[in-house]
């Protein structure tokens, strides 16, 4: 015979008994990765004033090409035919295709001279999510990592680090572990995967009753401290579950928001991981990542990249709006751009190629002045240095330094090393 | 007449039962083979080739009592207690997770605990070589080192035809510094000659003509063979207080420059050569192929390849057999040796066991399973992870000197395989039901992916995630591994077919934990299941399983 708490339907967040569950786990309140202590103190060494809590990038796997979206050269030969719009910032003008953007421009701002060393995949996107080139020697942490860790919130139930539609390289932990890593997610349009439970709260409270029994064995002999300091395995259950029982996870779900304010982001998944995405930070998210794949144009660089713009360009439109609207822009410095640009001359494929020596990185908010344009590409496409090079580690420090976090701190690595969180100068003219 | 002729309707009729009579007559095979009860009394095969004096020749005892000995030796300097013994079930799963990335199953339990204690491991040993799913497993843990994990440059790259060469290669244990010489020294195409992908995966997708990237490949045959990090001078001299230059680096990079792709793949060309602009000059220049250290090693006639193979693996050349010692000694403790694993110093003092483990090796010609048995057979291998005790506990300083078994977290592949296998009675290997072997493949592959591969740097220790938990607790995989199922599932064959409540529980520890429950988790799950019968039962042992392996102990090697 089968017992009446058997046969109870589960699997929405709403079913649990999030007071039964959290004992259940034996979890006298809730932290997100760090404990209390540490919190408290690493809250009090954040700068007073900083307006900027959390970070938003929108990740262009693949390298954008410049010219194609926000550094147009339309009467120069290197622009192949492509067509620059006016902006509501004057003097700067973007590639057509971008109207929406224009629109809001002025609330942005363009550094149009970022420089890397890098013009492989894989060793750019690192260099552009940790601030640092690819050291084997050591696996250096992703920006929203170091935030993560740098700025904890006794508030949040739900990751604080969150990479929507990840590419091939989301952000890792790096040298902070496995615990700072992104937590991965695809099209909001579909519910979290392995979020609901399988059975009813009562089997459950049951399950997670049997598991300590066998865990109490398992400890026999082992350090007090074995979980928090080894295995971090019961620390995860607790958080998992804190994550399945919190209202916070409804962040996530995009389908709450009346259709307009959704068809406002584009109907795409990049649109309604934007969306996501200025819901999570508004919950207290420190960093969400959310990635529009697909910019790798070898081959017809013009049709490839116009089609990304479309996509792109309403979701960044409505994300800048929408954050202001909610009066988020001012503590959330968002962020878009690539791992590098473009080649200014097109292939025999009709392709532009990989260019690292000068492309664009648009940045806003939470501290980050608007209006501005920094650097210049040459208009003829020759000059492989552009005006006023922007480094990539200096972008990192512009960041953390707009956070309240003293890029220049140093942390001691597992392999015993001293590293700053970021070794890259504050760009003044960036910050308001 | 023309008209049909009464007979070809019935003849169609047949046609028409044919296909149903085959199709009940298989499903009715595959249920047999399926559902014949198989109970704790069947144990698994004996392997075909043990012999018991082999691996216990004084020979063999007297290398066994070195290692002891010069471990032993430094937990006395360190005043560091050893653990106790640890069971030899939990000995057995460490060498079924580290050489097939799965637990034991219940039929191999049985056939385990019928061995005498003296010989129970090496008996052991014997049967995983024997086993497909060791060369295999051993074959993917190598080429992560060799070719990474990515897939590519499609046209010019099999990584799947290398993977199977390897086993295939591993599975005759063929000597290793063979084996390594043949990657090397690889030349042809990458379909009919598997052991040319370690060359051409570092073909630049985008830019053919230029060929096999000498830089990639100098890198890896440094990481992969010598356990030199020789790469991190690629762009200048090391400023980090060592001593290598860039020219160490560029210089073993020329040794590749031959290679290049033709009609008939990977060939040398004589007469390309390397040319490099080092760190703060002006122009390129010409490189000359030289090896980083010892360069009387080298031999003075043949290909440059050629050379550079025979250098690698020469029996002198004390660093190609560490770097091996220290990758076999990863995957049986899940650590290595020397952390990190590709950072194996050239000349100083080594952690105890290094240099009898690379001496044997040597003297032994590169034989694999040798290396494995030695370690297996050693103290350190089979103590426990655990001092039983809670009022003296394993301490950090006890377990970095191996004075107790380090538990490390499994990696993803490792937890999906003993996912799959805890929730089956029988073996799930080459010899397997196809219906488990295309279960394994299908979920297996999801699994990994969500769990978090980490790829070539596998052995690095990460914590537990939180997605982690969360794919295990209400995940598909452990869902439908420990779901009402009577055909596939042991959760539901132990609820029906169980003598007893105790039987019942002691089969879900074995098949889950390799070991059976202590008398207080035995007497808990008992009453959970004291007089439980029918459909409840079922869900009882769903939830006794999902317990099982949500527990600490399932994630991790210990």
């Amino acid at each position: 015979m089968i017992s009446p708490e058997m046969n109870q339907s589960c699997g929405t967040a709403d079913h649990f008994s999030r007071r039964t569950l959290l004992k259940a786990a034996g979890m006298a309140g809730l932290t997100w990765l760090t404990p209390l202590g540490q919190l408290l103190a690493l809250d009090a060494e954040k700068k007073k004033g900083s307006p900027a809590q959390s970070v938003i990038v929108l990740w262009l796997q693949g390298g954008p090409s410049q010219l194609e979206t926000f550094d147009p050269h339309p009467n120069s030969p290197i622009a192949y035919g492509t067509k620059a719009i006016k902006t509501s910032l004057k003097d700067a003008q973007l590639a057509a295709g971008l109207e929406q953007t224009a629109d809001i421009l002025l609330n942005m701002s363009l550094v149009r001279s970022v420089v890397s060393k890098e013009g492989d995949h894989e060793r750019a996107t690192f260099n552009m999510k940790t601030g640092y080139r690819p050291n084997p020697t050591i696996l250096y942490p992703s920006i929203g990592a170091i935030i993560s860790h740098e700025l904890p919130n006794q508030k949040i139930e739900i990751p604080t680090h969150i990479s929507i539609l990840p590419g091939q390289w989301p952000a890792r932990g790096g040298y902070f572990g496995a615990a700072y890593d992104a937590f991965k997610t695809g099209d909001p349009a579909q519910p979290l995967p392995d979020l609901s439970l399988r059975v009813s709260d009562k089997r459950q409270e049951q399950r997670m009753k049997s598991v300590s029994v066998v865990d109490q064995a398992f400890m026999q002999g082992r350090q007090p401290d074995f979980d928090a300091k080894k295995t971090l395995h019961q620390q995860s259950m607790q958080n998992a579950i804190g994550m399945m029982t919190s209202d916070q996870v409804k962040a996530f779900d995009v389908s709450q928001v009346p259709l307009a304010e959704r068809l406002a982001y584009g109907d795409t998944s990049f649109g309604r991981g934007c969306l996501a995405a200025v819901r999570l930070v508004e919950r207290g998210v420190r960093c969400v990542e959310v990635t529009l794949n697909g910019w790798d144009t070898h081959t017809n660089n013009h049709e490839s990249q116009g089609a990304l713009v479309k996509t792109l360009d309403p979701a960044l439109a409505a994300l800048i709006a929408d954050l202001k609207r909610r009066d988020l822009l001012d503590r959330t410095i968002v962020l878009c751009g690539g791992e590098f640009g473009r080649t200014p001359k097109l292939n025999p494929l009709e392709g532009r190629d990989h260019w690292p020596h000068g492309f664009t990185v648009a940045m806003t908010g939470g501290g980050i002045q608007t209006g501005r344009v920094i650097g210049a590409t040459d208009p003829k496409g020759e000059k492989k240095e552009p005006e006023n090079p922007v480094h990539v580690e200096d972008l990192h420090a512009t960041i953390l330094h707009a956070l309240g976090i003293n890029h220049e701190k140093e942390i001691i690595t597992p392999i015993g090393r001293p590293i700053a969180l970021s070794d890259g100068k504050v760009i003044r003219e960036l910050l308001a | 007449m023309n008209e049909v002729p009464p007979a070809l309707p019935v003849r169609n009729d047949r046609r028409g039962i044919w296909p149903t009579v085959v199709f009940v007559g298989l499903c009715l095979l595959v249920a047999g083979s399926v559902l014949i009860p198989l109970w704790t009394s069947k144990p698994a095969p004996a392997p075909k080739n043990f012999n018991s004096a082999q691996q216990q020749s004084p020979e063999f005892t007297a290398v066994v009592g070195q290692l002891d000995a010069s471990i032993e030796k430094e937990w006395r300097e360190a005043k560091v207690k050893p653990a106790p013994q640890a069971p030899a079930l939990m000995v057995a799963r460490r060498l079924s997770l580290g050489l097939t990335g799965t637990l034991p199953s219940l039929e191999e339990i049985r056939a385990l605990e019928e061995q005498p204690q003296e010989q129970v491991i090496q008996w052991w040993l014997t049967r995983l070589f024997e086993d497909r799913r060791y060369s295999d497993y051993l074959a993917e843990r190598f080429a992560r080192a060799y070719v990474g994990v990515e897939n590519g440059p499609f046209l010019v790259y099999r990584r799947h035809r290398m993977v199977d060469w390897l086993s295939t290669e591993i599975q005759k244990n063929r000597p290793y510094d063979e084996l390594s010489r043949e990657l090397i020294n690889a030349n042809g195409i990458w379909t009919t000659q598997p052991e040319v992908n370690f060359i051409t995966v570092t073909v630049d997708q985008n830019d053919k003509d230029k060929g096999p990237d000498e830089v990639k490949l100098a890198g890896r045959v440094s990481r992969a063979f010598l356990g030199v990090r020789l790469d991190c001078v690629q762009c200048h001299d090391d400023f980090m207080g060592g001593s290598w230059e860039q020219k160490n680096f560029h210089e073993l990079a020329a040794f590749f420059a031959p290679a290049e792709m033709s009609l008939t793949g990977v060939r040398d060309n004589k007469k390309k050569q390397y040319e490099f602009r080092y760190h703060g000059k002006m122009d390129d220049e010409l490189v000359t192929p030289r090896v980083p250290f010892k360069p009387e090693l080298l031999p003075k006639e043949g290909a440059l390849r050629e050379r550079l193979a025979k250098w690698v693996t020469h029996p002198e050349n004390k660093a190609f057999a560490r770097t091996t010692v220290n990758r076999i000694w990863a995957l049986m403790f899940n650590r290595p040796l020397v952390e990190p694993i590709d950072d194996i110093p050239l000349e100083g003092t080594y952690p105890p066991g290094m240099e009898i483990l690379a001496n044997d090796l040597v003297a032994h010609h590169y034989d694999l399973q040798r290396l494995i048995r030695l370690i297996a057979a050693t103290r350190i291998f089979q103590l426990d992870s655990t001092n039983r005790d809670n009022e003296h506990h394993v301490t950090d300083g006890q377990e970095k000197l191996y004075a107790s078994f380090p538990v490390t977290r499994l990696r993803p592949e490792q937890v999906a395989g003993s996912v799959i296998q805890a929730s089956s009675l029988r073996t799930i290997d080459a010899e397997a039901h196809i219906l488990w072997q295309v279960t394994r493949f299908f979920q297996q592959g999801d699994f990994v992916k969500r769990y978090g591969d980490i790829g070539e740097d596998e052995f690095n220790q990460r914590s537990g995630t939180v997605p982690q938990r969360l794919l295990m607790m209400n995940g598909k995989l452990v869902k439908e591994r420990s779901d009402e199922n009577i055909v596939m599932n042991a959760s539901s064959r132990i609820a029906s077919l169980a003598p007893d409540d105790v039987s019942a529980v002691e089969t879900a520890y074995l098949c889950a934990l390799t070991r059976r429950p202590t008398e207080q988790e035995r007497n808990y799950f008992v009453e959970l299941l004291n007089g439980i019968k029918g459909k409840a039962r079922f869900k009882v042992m769903e939830d006794l399983y999902w317990s099982l392996l949500n527990a600490t102990e399932f994630s991790w090697n210990h």
